[in-house]
């Protein structure tokens, strides 16, 4: 054996370096906060970074949300997600579903080559654990296409970290298109009405049927109280075989994660800054400012603000309180003009712009 | 997306630039930029005929 054939020999059959496809797989980023209680009917949202819960029809059932410090014993996680059912629903109707899902921008998915005879395999690893054994499913959505495929796992050992494997093959057919949109979406369907389950599990890739979507799953996370479930770990990468969870700096999630959402309090409790920004006084309720972003966002985001803002004089004396804010322009999405509405202040001078210990300006670009 | 207010908000030229809006019961200021989620979610329920966007003030 030649030198360089030994070389190549050594290569492994995954690739190496950057593997994992999803964002914030270890649960560390929770920009929105840690604990969301009260979900259900009309509240699907983001909890920790990229991840969201998500509900359909009209379930009766409630849920709190929240980063978890339980963790699989070893395996090197500090966090994972838990829902822990607050308010019951033994009966799901046929259109009402529980699931905890995460979109996968579309661009970066190219190197899958989806919609060609190259299309790659994905492998989706994780660690799960649920007091309600029984059958899960996991659905695979591709989004340009409308394509599905789906997998069953089994938790097998009530209250037991288990770590799953699921492989699908790639799409021939589907193409995932080249942009910033909705790529891929990884789906754990934790409960379901028959509107969802009454067909036949998917073990190829074919074009999205509701009935098919969580055929298999014969659990309902919602039927107790007493119900909880923990994920971490999701690792999503190409190939037949669950490599080692790829674990990313703190800060290098955090990146990733403020493509999507970004908030100028990241770091919940920590002191807030006087003078933030420079707020040109339009009239005496109007004003722009601009915030930097420290990542260049997917798309022009909405813009939010929450808790107490001031606009101040130089010597901090309050002339003006922010009630509204909103988009005007912006530069390569790193840069935002925000066009602000407050109570009376100075018009044609600036002012400071003062965030108090609950306050902080949102930008949302999710999927 | 439980949207339960939207209101254009006219830029410095008198146009509509952005949508102030109260989803999930938080006020977003929204750009009028398809493939902003909550756009996109406004066009949706403004097509369904569940949604109206008020002119600006």
């Amino acid at each position: 054996m030649t030198s360089k054939a030994r070389e190549l020999a050594q290569i492994p059959s995954t690739p190496s370096g950057r593997r994992n496809i999803v964002i914030n797989g270890a649960m560390n980023v929770a920009q929105r906060g840690t604990s969301f209680t009260g979900l259900g009917n009309g509240d699907t949202g983001y909890q920790v970074d990229r991840f969201r819960f998500v509900e359909s029809g009209s379930p009766t059932y409630e849920f709190t949300v929240s980063q978890s410090t339980t963790v699989p014993s070893g395996s090197g996680f500090s966090n994972s997600v838990k829902f822990d059912c607050t308010t019951a629903d033994t009966a799901m109707a046929a259109g009402d579903t529980l699931k905890f899902e995460q979109w996968i921008e579309a661009q970066n998915l190219q190197h899958l080559a989806y919609g060609s005879s190259s299309a790659k395999s994905l492998t989706l690893s994780f660690w799960v654990r649920s007091n309600k054994t029984g059958n899960y499913v996991v659905w695979f959505y591709q989004d340009d296409d409308a394509r599905q495929i789906t997998k069953t796992y089994s938790i097998s050992s009530a209250d037991t970290w288990e770590f799953k494997t699921l492989t699908i093959p790639g799409d021939t057919t589907g193409v995932i298109d080249n942009n910033n949109a909705r790529g891929l979406l990884l789906s754990w369907g934790l409960a379901s009405g028959t509107t969802y389950t009454s067909g036949t599990q998917p073990t190829a890739w074919e074009s999205a049927t509701n009935a098919n979507r969580y055929a298999g799953l014969n659990v309902n996370l919602a039927d107790s109280t007493s119900n909880e479930w923990y994920i971490t770990g999701v690792q999503l990468e190409v190939g037949t075989v669950a490599t080692e969870f790829e674990h990313r700096s703190f800060g290098e999630e955090l990146a990733l994660c403020q493509r999507y959402y970004h908030t100028t309090d990241h770091l919940a409790g920590s002191s807030r800054a006087h003078a933030a920004y420079i707020l040109g006084v339009y009239t005496t309720t109007r004003g722009f400012f601009g915030i930097d972003v420290p990542v260049a966002m997917r798309a022009t985001p909405s813009i939010s603000m929450e808790g107490a803002i001031n606009l101040r004089e130089p010597d901090l004396t309050t002339d003006g309180t922010l009630s509204s804010v909103s988009y005007y322009s912006n530069l390569n999405n790193t840069k935002f003009v925000i066009d602000a509405t407050f109570s009376t202040s100075t018009a044609n001078t600036f002012r400071s712009v003062s965030i108090s210990t609950d306050g902080a300006f949102l930008f949302d670009a999710e999927l | 997306m439980n949207i339960t207010s939207a209101q254009y908000k006219k830029n410095l030229e008198d146009e509509n630039h952005s949508i102030i809006a109260t989803i999930d019961g938080v006020e977003w200021g929204v750009p009028l930029s398809v493939g902003n989620r909550h756009y996109d979610e406004i066009l949706r329920q403004v097509e369904a005929g569940t949604l109206t966007i008020q002119d600006a003030d």
